[in-house]
């Protein structure tokens, strides 16, 4: 259950403005103000942003990055997938629109206090948190491993910059245009070996979470998975993103995914109920 | 201190267990309604819960709660020393079930007053006790009442239905509730064809419709509005048409915050001289 946040903690709701606008392979990576918001922020955390006139829902989008931007102070950046009408006006953003940002949002990643060896696997823009992830856990002298996959070189997340990251890469895609072809299902299980892996980051669809979880589980290593669940509100108010976990007594319970996850242990979740 | 509610209510449902709210509003004399508790956990329906159509969310949550007993062991005891005034939604498969519910709440320390759930857009569906009649409405308002202390103010939220609102609202103020709540989700349908309820300002216009009839037909019962209000204007409009409080609910999945401000520019009018 969420607790309520102590003075300069938790989440805020302000105004953002765009700060600039890019376009990579199929994303749009937009830089955004969100005053007090990036202070705030542990890798994991996301935020919930507007989606244009008349949309009420908001859009829940990974906080990718924290940078300093000189005269503006600490900026956000996001990845948006333009999938339906409203991420399609959000990445039509203009340099200079403002936006209501509520963040940041959600559990972030656990880290492991032993400088483990920690593999980090994102499919898609499901990427975008793996890499400040990734300098928290450098930091902490923890090995990193990095798997960046995607079905095409379109949908593959700033893979260059994945290589300053991490100290290993390997990069996986659905048609074979760049790294190894194939999924990660299929592989995770030899890359956890290969890497001696302790502990297992994951996020993406489920079906790649959970043979992450599996393999994790199988070779005793602790694994932490992000859901990407459509979260109407993000904030843990509307019960629009119900999440199925196994509790420690054994009996399964619905959870909410934005304020109880979006990162959740992966052997406590309910991988059955969640389909 | 009067026990009526208001000027600003947060609405059933839209305020996740109270505590969320603490981020983006000053909890001490908020006035919460509770997302509805039965007796029984409910784990509520499968995903998608919530869809969005122009200016509204279709929500078929299915009534998701941990049941009386956790509430009443651990959400209830942390917003009462927060400060909340909260206000618990119950809703029962049974006229015993919402017996039993009021009985047990007036019991617990620190509950300011109920609301009673009895105009939810799929009733049948949620397997709750059907009250689309006005007379079984009024006989679960009696039940309520008898179980609940009088000093203590009992809510009953009916749906905005031109066509009953009158009846209704005159039916439960007749059996003992201190005043309405027009203004819940108006029956709709999820992009699948199951049941849900419509919310947002789409639905702003028919619910200050049915408050109108209501005030200009019933000048003695006490009303509180909502649907759609997601601003100082829009609640205005209720207020005028004479509502004594407001709910905001759908507007705060939008806009956390959206409770904080409009509680805050009805209060400076207030104390204006």
């Amino acid at each position: 259950m969420a607790e309520a946040p102590r003075p300069g903690q938790g989440p805020l709701h302000v105004t953002g403005e765009v700060l600039a606008t890019k376009k990579a392979g199929a994303y749009r990576h937009l830089t955004i103000t969100a005053p007090g918001i990036p202070q705030r922020f542990r890798a994991g955390n996301f935020v919930a942003v507007d989606a244009g006139e008349g949309r009420l829902a908001r859009r829940a989008l990974w906080i990718h990055r924290v940078k300093e931007s000189g005269a503006f102070g600490p900026t956000l950046d996001v990845v948006v997938d333009a999938t339906g009408p409203g991420t399609t006006w959000l990445a039509d953003r203009p340099v200079g629109a403002r936006l209501a940002i509520t963040g940041p949002l959600g559990r972030p990643f656990a880290l492991p206090r032993e400088p483990v060896a920690c593999v980090l696997v994102g499919v898609a823009h499901g990427a975008a948190p793996l890499f400040p992830l990734a300098e928290r856990l450098r930091e902490r002298g923890c090995a990193v491993n990095l798997v960046v996959a995607a079905p095409d070189e379109a949908h593959l997340l700033s893979a260059l910059e994945a290589r300053r990251s991490a100290r290993a890469v390997t990069v996986i895609t659905g048609d074979g245009s760049v790294g190894v072809r194939g999924a990660v299902p299929s592989q995770i299980a030899e890359i956890l070996e290969r890497a001696d892996a302790d502990v297992v980051y994951a996020v993406g669809p489920r079906d790649v979470l959970r043979a992450v979880a599996g393999a994790a589980e199988a070779r005793g290593a602790w694994s932490q998975v992000a859901l990407e669940t459509p979260m109407p509100c993000g904030t843990g108010l509307c019960q629009g993103c119900p999440v199925p976990v196994i509790a420690e007594d054994g009996a399964s319970r619905m959870v909410r995914g934005c304020v109880d996850g979006p990162v959740f242990r992966g052997d406590r979740l309910d991988w059955e109920a969640l389909g | 201190m009067s026990t009526f509610p208001g000027p600003v209510m947060v609405a059933s449902g839209c305020g996740g267990t109270g505590r969320e709210l603490a981020a983006y509003a000053d909890l001490v004399g908020l006035d919460l309604v509770t997302r509805s508790i039965t007796l029984d956990p409910r784990s509520g329906g499968p995903s998608p819960r919530i869809v969005e159509t122009p200016s509204g969310l279709v929500n078929a949550i299915g009534l998701q709660n941990p049941g009386l007993e956790h509430f009443l062991a651990t959400e209830l005891p942390w917003l009462v020393r927060a400060g909340v005034r909260v206000f618990v939604s119950i809703a029962g498969s049974s006229m015993g079930e919402y017996a039993d519910l009021a009985r047990r709440l007036s019991r617990a320390p620190g509950v300011a007053g109920l609301e009673i759930n009895i105009g939810a857009p799929d009733q049948v569906g949620e397997d709750l006790f059907d009250v689309r009649e006005p007379y079984h409405a009024a006989s679960v308002v009696a039940a309520v009442r008898r179980e609940f202390p009088g000093d203590l103010p009992v809510l009953a939220k009916l749906r905005p239905d031109l066509s009953r609102i009158v009846e209704g609202a005159r039916g439960v103020t007749d059996a003992g509730a201190t005043a309405v709540v027009i203004g819940n989700a108006v029956p709709a349908a999820m992009p699948d064809g199951r049941p849900g309820g419509l919310s947002g300002p789409a639905i702003g216009p028919i619910a200050l419709r049915c408050v109108a009839a209501v005030t200009a037909e019933l000048p003695d019962v006490a009303v509180i509005g909502g649907g759609g209000i997601s601003s100082v204007d829009d609640a205005r409009r209720f207020l005028d048409l004479g509502a004594r409080a407001v709910q905001i609910g759908t507007a705060l999945l939008h806009d956390p915050t959206t409770v904080a401000r409009v509680r805050a520019a009805l209060t400076r009018e207030e104390d204006a001289p």
